[in-house]
């Protein structure tokens, strides 16, 4: 027993391939293998279109052309590595604060930011790109993606799930459910929370006594490890092994990383009432760009060229996403009874008749 | 002779058979076969890959079939009690009940949670719940509750086959009770989803009803025809979708309407009855609509509970109080008539 519990418990500190600066970290041997430069480089590229594109949607509520908009910056490394680590099948389950993301995953920015925006409640096509709608309450996704993972299971498709949840999210029961449905069960799901350590307000030390929440795995007997969730080649290496531990039908796998969120839980929030700058500073010398842009750099594996040249096509990417976004979206108040049900009720169809109505009354009007 | 218990299970076993993406359950549904054993043999004769036992975890067993089911499985679940599906209930109304409405109808969720529900049975403080208006309340879901045998049977086949997820609420009074039919070969699909059931024919009065209240209905209807009231007994079958049609009509052509249901009367599906009889059949209305139902108290103690349930006194008492002139009948509040 003794040996499988070693197994399950997490590094006594978290996993890091690179220190504060930038450089690999010495000594001890890295428990996972490093990753391919060339996996590394698309990380960087997706971090700098990433973090460009939270900068652009963070505009745009001030604009008025989204309501509200959570921002992941400072969490880049989790984002990307989250995505990088699976392949095109495999499932991702993605909270409100994942659209970098989801962009990373090739989904179109308009359609990530539907939600958003207020003018769907799930953009793009989650069959297409085997992403589920962004969930916005707590855990409740964490269930769903063991299902899911368990379906492809008896499938026999090889393919995984990864769910994200913050730190506040492993509070609540469907987390806690969710670890031990996928154990039972040997769902191939990897958990992946980032522990960025607030819950709106609440600091981390408020959601839970435990050595770490990587902590909570043992307790169902789902392997754990922890991460630092700015260094990217960390984040990487940690998941590819997560993943691959699922793949393999060893069961579902928990990560946590700790990185932290630079801005407020949304626009319509304010830091400064819970935290300090002190704080916030000490976090952005450990900014996941600029370390793996370091790393990179040092390694040979990436030109000044390749910076400008992605940089310039965040830029791109970001002034189209304005374009598209400074245009109303178009509604279809009628369609609002089509998907209640498979086919609408009587009831929805009178319904429809009297907004029907109420519209054309009010256009008469106008 | 075969019961209620013995038509639910029929129904599992055949759409199993027929649909292998058919998965059953939840908690105790295996090699126990429920507790009150509907999914008896379902693990011996599919395996365990098809019907099995989960973790005690009702939000759990909900949001692993959302998984399932988006994953192309059709999963039935079994929640054991009424009351035991509240820790689900996040599941069902924020998950279950809206992701194809979320999804612009990109996924939708064939999912089945089966609730033993209601009371009657001298059970214990949260086995006893009338449940159904909570569901019924959530727009996405679909809400269906036999009476009778046959409808056990067929409306669960209706349920499973249903591309939208289906609350069926089965009256645990009923359970045990019989049909005429000598063996379950003899049941059949009859009719779908939204289509109400006039039980009894009749021509002075309109008694609404569905699931466990159905009977209450029929035994009161037999006993008013001494009391010289010939009523129509309507069994709704499914709560949503909703047969105003079916309603509607019997109402206008009785002028008179008392709606029958278990669940405590405020701000239940009772009243939602209530309040579309008199939307539609205002102007073929000799009386109000009145409504017989269950207390506004938390479900009472076995010994209790006789004094909270409708039963045929109760519906006879309010008989009497539709008024049959222009004479308002205050009776019932104690005072002069």
């Amino acid at each position: 027993m003794t040996g499988r519990v070693a197994e399950l418990l997490p590094s006594a500190e978290p996993v890091r391939f690179l220190t504060d600066d930038g450089a690999a970290v010495r000594g001890r041997r890295p428990r996972h293998p490093l990753p391919e430069p060339e996996l590394l480089r698309r990380a960087y590229r997706a971090m700098v279109i990433g973090r460009r594109f939270d900068a652009q949607a963070t505009a745009l509520t001030k604009q008025g052309r989204l309501a509200v908009y959570p921002s992941s910056h400072g969490q880049e490394a989790c984002q990307v590595g989250a995505v990088l680590a699976l392949d095109e099948g495999d499932w991702f389950f993605p909270t409100y604060r994942e659209s970098v993301a989801l962009v990373t995953r090739g989904i179109d920015p308009v359609e990530v930011l539907a939600l958003l925006r207020g003018s769907e409640h799930c953009g793009y096509d989650p069959e297409r790109h085997h992403v589920a709608p962004q969930c916005t309450p707590l855990a409740t996704q964490t269930v769903h993606a063991a299902g899911l993972a368990y379906a492809e299971r008896r499938k026999g498709t090889g393919r995984v799930a990864l769910v994200c949840v913050g730190d506040g999210a492993t509070s609540e029961g469907d987390f806690h459910e969710a670890l031990n449905f996928a154990a039972v069960f040997k769902a191939p799901v990897v958990f992946f929370v980032q522990n960025n350590q607030y819950a709106i307000s609440v600091p981390l030390e408020r959601q839970t006594a435990a050595p770490s929440l990587a902590h909570k795995g043992i307790g169902y007997g789902v392997r754990s490890e922890r991460v630092d969730g700015n260094d990217p080649v960390a984040v990487l290496a940690v998941l590819a092994a997560a993943v691959e531990h699922a793949r393999s039908g060893e069961g579902p796998f928990l990560v946590e990383a700790h990185t932290y969120r630079l801005e407020s839980h949304t626009n319509a929030d304010d830091a400064s009432r819970y935290r300090t700058d002190a704080e916030a500073e000490q976090w952005r010398r450990r900014d996941p760009v600029t370390r793996l842009e370091r790393y990179l750099r040092r390694r040979g594996h990436l030109s000044a060229a390749d910076i400008s040249a992605w940089y310039a096509e965040a830029e791109e990417f970001a002034g189209r996403l304005r374009d598209r976004m400074n245009t109303d979206p178009e509604l279809a108040p009628l369609g609002l009874f089509d998907h209640v049900y498979g086919t609408p009720t009587p009831q929805l169809e009178e319904q429809r008749a009297l907004l029907r109505a109420e519209i054309e009354a009010e256009e008469a009007l106008s | 002779m075969i019961t209620m218990a013995q038509a639910l299970n029929t129904a599992l076993r055949e759409a199993m058979d027929e649909d292998e993406r058919v998965l059953v359950f939840g908690e105790d549904v295996g090699a126990l076969g429920g507790v009150f054993r509907i999914t008896d043999g379902l693990t011996a004769k599919f395996g365990e890959d098809r019907c099995f036992d989960t973790p005690l975890a009702e939000a759990g067993i909900a949001g692993f079939a959302v998984g399932m089911a988006m994953g192309g499985f059709r999963p039935v679940i079994e929640m054991q009690f009424d009351a035991f599906a509240y820790p689900a209930f996040e599941q069902i109304a924020s998950h279950v009940a809206k992701m194809r409405n979320r999804t612009r109808g990109r996924i939708g969720l064939p999912i089945v949670i089966r609730i033993p529900y209601a009371g009657g049975i001298g059970g214990v403080e949260h086995h006893c719940d009338s449940s159904e208006g909570y569901y019924a309340h959530t727009p996405g879901l679909k809400v269906v509750t036999p009476a009778t045998v046959e409808d056990a049977y067929s409306l669960l086949r209706e349920a499973i086959d249903d591309p939208d997820p289906v609350v069926f609420m089965e009256p645990k009074k009923l359970y045990w009770s019989k049909s005429d039919l000598p063996d379950v070969a003899g049941l059949a699909r009859t009719e779908p989803f939204g289509r109400a059931a006039v039980r009894r024919p009749g021509r002075d009065v309109t008694l609404v009803a569905y699931g466990p209240s159905v009977p209450v209905a029929l035994d009161a209807a037999e006993a008013a025809k001494e009391e010289g009231w010939d009523a129509e007994v309507v069994d709704l079958r499914t709560i949503v979708p909703f047969d105003d049609a079916t309603v509607a009509a019997s109402v206008r052509r009785t002028g008179r309407c008392v709606v029958v249901s278990e669940a405590a009367g405020f701000a239940g599906v009772g009243a939602e009855i209530a309040a579309r009889v008199q939307e539609r059949c205002f102007h073929s209305l000799h009386a109000p609509v009145l409504r017989v139902s269950g207390l506004d108290i938390p479900y009472p103690p076995p010994m209790l509970e006789h004094h909270h349930l409708p039963d045929v006194d109760r519906v006879l008492d309010t008989l009497d109080r539709l008024q049959r002139d222009d004479r308002p009948d205050m009776r019932h509040l104690g005072g002069a008539a």
